[in-house]
C-alpha cells in the first residue's frame, strides 16, 4: 500500500492518485511555466515568480484537491450541510487555481513577445471600445490600484454581447462570478503576494511595469476563439 | 507640544504635513528670543519631537532644516491663519527593531512608515474636502462611513488607520506567554482553557480567505469573549462590540518575514508578540460598559 502510493507519486489525504482515478475524481496538478522564473525580470523578479508558482499556486491546488475529495465524500453520503459548507473553500482554492493558470499564460518574457501590443481582431476591438491601448492600460491600472485588499483585475470579453469589459474581482473569485458569459483574456493578480517583495506597497508601479511582459498572443487566441 | 493633546488630533497649518507643523508654530514664538537661547531651545525641542523616530530609523527626515534666509521668509509668509485639526500618524511605543526576530525592523518600517502613513495621509486628504466627515471623532467616523454594510470610500482608510494603531498597541517586545489575572479567568470561562482559545484563534487566522483581521472581542449583548474575523478593513466597532486584540492577516503584515507561511506567523504572534498587558487594560476599560458579572471576592 505504501509502496504503491510511493510509486504513483502524489498522495492526497491517504488516497493515491491511482485510487482516485478509479473513483472517478479528477484531481489537479501544478502546471509548468513556459518560461524560467527569472525570465520576466525586471518587471517581476524571479523570487516572486518562484514563490508565487511553487508555494502559493501549489497551496491552492493542494487545498482544492482536498476540498474536492471531501465534497465527493459528502455527496456520496448525501451530507448536504457539509457539501454546502465546502463551497467557500472550493470557490477560493478552485478559483485560485483557475485564475493562476490563466495568469501564467498571460505572461511571457519580452524576447518571446511579452509586452507586444495585439494586432488583428483584438487590437482593433481594443481601439474601438477603449479608444487606444494606452487608455485601456490606464483604465486597468486605475481599477487594479483601487481594489481593496486582495483581488484581480481582468480584461474580458462578453461572448454573448461580443464586447470587451474591464472588471475586478475580490479574493480569488474567477471572472465568471461577475457575469456568466464573461471570458477572461488578460488577468492581473493584485494580491500583495504578487508584488510585495519587489514593489512593497507601491501597487501602481507593479501595474505599470507588468504590461511589459503581458502575452497578448494568448489573449488574441482566446478572443478569436470566442468572437470569430 | 501639540502631540500631547490627544491620540489623534494635532494642529497643523493647512498646507503643511503633520511633520512640519509644530516646529513652524514654535518658530513663530521664538522669533523674539536671542540667537543662543534659540539654539538651546531648538536642541531641546528636537529631543521632545516624537516624530524624530522616523529620522532615527532611516526614513525620510523631516524637512524643516531650511537655511536661515528661507526660514525667515517661511515664517513670515506661512502665517498659520487656517489651522485645522487632522489625524496624525502615531508611532508605536517601541523602537522598530524591538520586535526582532519575530517581526523585522524592515517590516515595521514599511508597514508603519508606508502603509499606515499612506492611510493617514489619504484620510487627511479626504477630510480636507469633506466638512461633514471632518466633524466626527474617529469612532464615529468609522461607524458613519461604514454605512451599514455599504461603505463609503473614506471607510477603508479611516478604519485602517484605527486598525493599525490598535495593532501596534496589541504587540510588545517580549510579548507572548500567558494572559494574567482577570483576563485569564475570563478566557478560561469563555473558551474552556487558554490552549483552546489559542488554537481557535490561530485556526481562524488560517482559514481567513484573502486580506483581513482576526479579533478577540468582548461581545456586548452576550457579555462574553469571542473570536471574530473580518475582511479588508472592517472592525468590530461597526457592529458595536469591543475589540481587545487584533492580528493583521493582510499579506503585507507578514510577507517580508514569513513569505507565505501564515501558520508560522500566527504562531509566532501568539507566542512572542502579543501584549497581554494591553489586552488586560482594554478589558478593564471595557468593563465600564459591559457587566461581566460579580468579581471573585475572597471570603475570609
Amino acid at each position: 500500500m505504501a509502496f504503491r502510493s510511493l510509486v504513483t507519486g502524489k498522495t492526497l489525504g491517504g488516497l493515491s492518485r491511482f485510487q482516485q482515478q478509479i473513483r472517478g475524481l479528477q484531481t489537479f496538478t501544478l502546471p509548468d511555466l513556459a518560461y524560467d522564473y527569472g525570465a520576466l525580470e525586471p518587471a517581476i523578479s524571479g523570487d516572486i515568480m518562484q514563490l508565487h508558482h511553487q508555494k502559493h499556486h501549489q497551496t491552492y491546488i493542494t487545498n482544492y484537491n482536498k476540498a474536492l475529495e471531501q465534497l465527493d465524500d459528502a455527496i456520496a453520503k448525501g451530507d448536504a450541510s457539509t457539501a454546502v459548507k465546502l463551497q467557500s473553500a472550493i470557490k477560493f482554492n478552485g478559483g485560485g487555481h483557475v485564475n493562476h493558470s490563466i495568469f501564467w499564460k498571460n505572461l511571457a518574457p519580452t524576447r518571446e513577445g511579452g509586452g507586444e501590443p495585439p494586432h488583428g481582431a483584438l487590437g482593433w476591438a481594443i481601439d474601438q471600445h477603449f479608444g487606444s491601448m494606452e487608455k485601456l492600460v490606464a483604465k486597468m491600472n486605475a481599477e487594479g490600484a483601487a481594489v481593496q485588499g486582495s483581488g484581480w483585475v481582468w480584461l474580458g470579453v462578453d461572448k454573448e454581447l461580443k464586447r470587451l469589459v474591464v472588471e475586478t474581482t475580490a479574493n480569488q473569485d474567477p471572472l465568471v462570478t461577475k457575469g456568466a458569459s464573461l471570458v477572461p483574456l488578460v488577468g492581473i493578480d493584485v494580491w500583495e503576494h504578487a508584488y510585495y517583495l519587489q514593489y512593497k506597497n507601491v501597487r501602481p508601479d507593479y501595474l505599470k511595469n507588468i504590461w511589459k511582459v503581458i502575452n497578448w498572443k494568448y489573449a488574441s487566441e482566446i478572443y478569436d476563439k470566442e468572437c470569430p | 507640544m501639540s502631540w500631547s493633546c490627544s491620540n489623534y488630533l494635532c494642529l497643523s497649518s493647512s498646507s503643511s504635513s503633520s511633520l512640519v507643523n509644530s516646529n513652524e508654530l514654535t518658530r513663530f514664538n521664538r522669533r523674539n528670543l536671542s540667537c543662543e537661547y534659540k539654539e538651546e531651545r531648538r536642541k531641546d525641542n528636537d529631543l521632545k519631537r516624537p516624530i524624530n523616530i522616523s529620522a532615527y530609523n532611516g526614513l525620510k527626515s523631516p524637512s524643516y532644516k531650511l537655511d536661515k534666509a528661507q526660514r525667515r521668509k517661511e515664517h513670515v509668509l506661512k502665517k498659520p491663519n487656517n489651522i485645522c485639526a487632522y489625524y496624525s500618524l502615531k508611532p508605536p511605543s517601541y523602537k522598530f527593531d524591538a520586535l526582532e526576530p519575530y517581526m523585522s525592523k524592515r517590516t515595521l518600517e514599511v508597514h508603519w512608515g508606508e502603509h499606515h502613513r499612506g492611510y493617514v495621509e489619504t484620510l487627511n486628504k479626504y477630510l480636507s474636502k469633506n466638512d461633514v466627515l471632518y466633524g466626527y471623532t474617529m469612532d464615529e467616523l468609522i461607524r458613519v462611513t461604514y454605512n451599514n454594510g455599504n461603505p463609503l470610500p473614506e471607510f477603508n482608510v479611516a478604519a485602517q488607520v484605527w486598525n493599525h494603531d490598535f495593532f501596534w498597541e496589541s504587540m510588545q517586545p517580549g510579548g507572548g506567554n500567558l494572559p494574567i489575572l482577570g483576563l485569564m479567568d475570563q478566557i478560561e470561562k469563555d473558551f474552556g482553557s487558554f490552549a483552546n482559545f489559542r488554537q481557535e484563534f490561530i485556526e481562524s487566522a488560517l482559514t481567513l480567505f484573502g486580506s483581513g483581521w482576526v479579533w478577540l472581542v468582548l461581545k456586548r449583548n452576550e457579555k462574553r469573549l469571542a473570536i471574530a474575523t473580518t475582511t479588508n478593513a472592517v472592525t468590530p466597532l461597526v457592529w458595536d462590540d469591543i475589540p481587545l486584540l487584533s492580528l493583521d492577516m493582510w499579506e503585507h503584515a507578514y510577507y517580508l518575514d514569513y513569505k507565505n507561511d501564515r501558520a508560522r506567523y500566527a504562531n509566532v504572534f501568539m507566542d512572542h508578540l502579543v501584549s497581554w498587558n494591553a489586552v488586560l487594560g482594554r478589558m478593564a476599560r471595557a468593563q465600564a460598559f459591559v457587566n461581566l458579572g460579580e468579581p471573585k471576592i475572597p471570603v475570609a
